[in-house]
């Protein structure tokens, strides 16, 4: 009894962590975009809260609870009210199956350092992913806006291409790890990343996480300067601030997914695992960040062809030769 | 040769973004840092003085008439000995567009642009700038040009009461 006590102690602990952790990951990613977007483009990027402007996401949470929570007139209310909630929490939810360093032994007891150390964590992964595109297509829809449903019409078809080649990226990363859990695939990595074995698949993935976190090249969902605000056009406040900081949370969770499935997780040499986790989730989010800074955002039918004509062949290709190529080894 | 054409145009732009990550941001960090602005610039207007001393504007309204925003309003009036001067002059600068074209409409060289571009204010009661506010002591950009010394002060007499004249009539005047 008390051992299950204390099983279920440590796992709020690790989600209080979790949460703290992925938060303020998120609200100082936001800062860090808006810092090296600016030095790409010869600016300062903000620098007048504290020093180097380490106080601007207070002020910006500040202004989002502040600002008026403004609802259209003849918005669908429920749906309304869910949407924002909806991308934000399934954005937390994925982080559950990230192991972020090996299994600690503290006490004669296993402490995997992960919340949930599930069997099927990949597919969970999956699943979850998609979900979040519920709280983008029912956002968009649910506002009574043209641009929201433009917004949201845009991210169904964006999901429809790039899902199929994210899953079929990912089963190379399967057949050699033998197994769907995300820990397990670490472990299979410790002599040599999953970048160097599945070249391919890794490029494949990279795509499609950029196309599932809907930042640019891929932000038709929301393209500023074609519909607006695409899916966000009505909302405002802390509403519109769940889904920023959703998006920076997935962010965060892409870093991580792609940290666990191709760079080898928390192997590396010399310093600690948990260091080493940390600074490659946070070189993927600068590669994104610096992604957003280099591209100009890909035309709707553009990621449909890349999608369908490219990255499904090629994925399936992929599959072939590499399960071939198991298969001889043995 | 489409296909690198096409690798190369994706993978060359990211080398360039990050060569200007580290490069000076081009930003002046304005309250701290202030730029020099060229001496023409047109910024505060200023009523600036004659080479000896005495105000310039000789409230001939030219400015005023110039002003597409209609900001310039003023009183004239004469000298014992004939000289015109502003009883009042006003510049309202919520209104001012800084075009400089009472600058170019002023006979006088009395009104003057300057560069000093800080004229804010929270307050827009404070942007009405009475004559006081707008004289300076000093010609500006003309140090010689002393109107009067060319034109001389018209007449010490009024208009018409000289020897070889008659006193001015109003054609349309019903007085009887």
């Amino acid at each position: 009894m008390s051992d299950l006590l204390l099983s279920l102690a440590l796992i709020l602990v690790k989600l209080g962590l979790i949460f703290g952790v992925i938060l303020g990951m998120a609200a100082y990613l936001v800062l860090a975009e808006r810092k090296i977007l600016g030095r790409m483009q010869l600016r300062h990027g903000p620098n007048r809260l504290g020093p180097f402007g380490l106080i601007q996401p207070m002020a910006d949470v500040i202004k989002l609870i502040t600002k008026e929570d403004f609802m259209p007139d003849q918005a669908d209310k429920w749906l309304f009210l869910f949407a924002p909630g909806l991308t934000a929490l399934t954005a937390l939810l994925s982080f559950v199956v990230v192991p972020f360093a090996p299994p600690l032994t503290i006490f004669g007891r296993e402490l995997p350092m992960v919340v949930c150390d599930l069997n099927i964590g990949l597919l969970y992964f999956l699943g979850i992913s998609s979900l979040g595109v519920y709280g983008v297509v029912i956002g968009g829809w649910a506002s009574n806006s043209k641009y929201s449903l433009l917004g949201a019409m845009r991210s169904i078809g964006q999901l429809l291409s790039y899902e199929l080649a994210m899953g079929l990226a990912l089963i190379p990363v399967v057949l050699s790890a033998k197994s769907f859990s995300l820990t397990d695939v670490v472990m299979s990595q410790a002599d040599w990343p999953n970048l160097l074995k599945h070249p391919v698949a890794f490029l494949i993935f990279l795509v499609s996480i950029a196309a599932e976190s809907k930042r640019t090249p891929f932000d038709m969902p929301e393209a500023e300067n074609e519909i607006v605000g695409g899916f966000h056009t009505e909302y405002s406040g802390m509403r519109f601030g769940l889904f920023f900081v959703g998006e920076y949370i997935n962010l965060v969770i892409i870093g991580s997914m792609l940290t666990v499935l191709f760079l080898g997780g928390w192997h590396g040499p010399l310093l600690p695992p948990i260091v080493w986790f940390a600074i490659k989730v946070l070189f993927v989010a600068f590669c994104f960040i610096w992604a957003r800074g280099t591209m100009p955002r890909l035309r709707y039918d553009q990621l449909l062809h890349l999608g369908w004509k490219v990255l499904i062949p090629l994925a399936l290709l992929n599959l072939l030769v590499t399960a071939a190529v198991l298969l001889a080894i043995g | 040769m489409g296909l690198w054409r096409d690798i190369k145009g994706t993978l060359q732009p990211f080398w360039v973004t990050l060569g200007y990550l580290f490069k000076k941001p081009a930003t002046i960090q304005y309250p701290e840092e202030k730029r020099t602005p060229p001496p023409r610039y047109r910024a505060r207007i200023v009523l600036t003085r004659d080479p000896d001393g005495n105000e310039r504007c000789v409230a001939c309204h030219l400015c005023s008439a110039a002003c597409p925003v209609d900001c310039i309003s003023m009183q004239a009036a004469e000298t014992e000995d004939g000289r015109r001067y502003a009883a009042w002059f006003r510049i309202n600068f919520t209104r001012c567009i800084f075009c400089g074209f009472c600058a170019e409409a002023c006979p006088t060289m009395a009104i003057q642009m300057t560069p000093d571009y800080e004229i804010c204010d929270r307050d827009p009661l404070n942007l009405l700038h009475e004559k006081q506010d707008l004289l300076i002591d000093g010609c500006g950009k003309d140090e010689e040009y002393n109107f009067y010394r060319h034109s001389g002060i018209g007449v010490v007499n009024p208009r018409g009461g000289n020897a070889d004249e008659t006193p001015p009539v109003d054609p349309k005047a019903l007085v009887p």
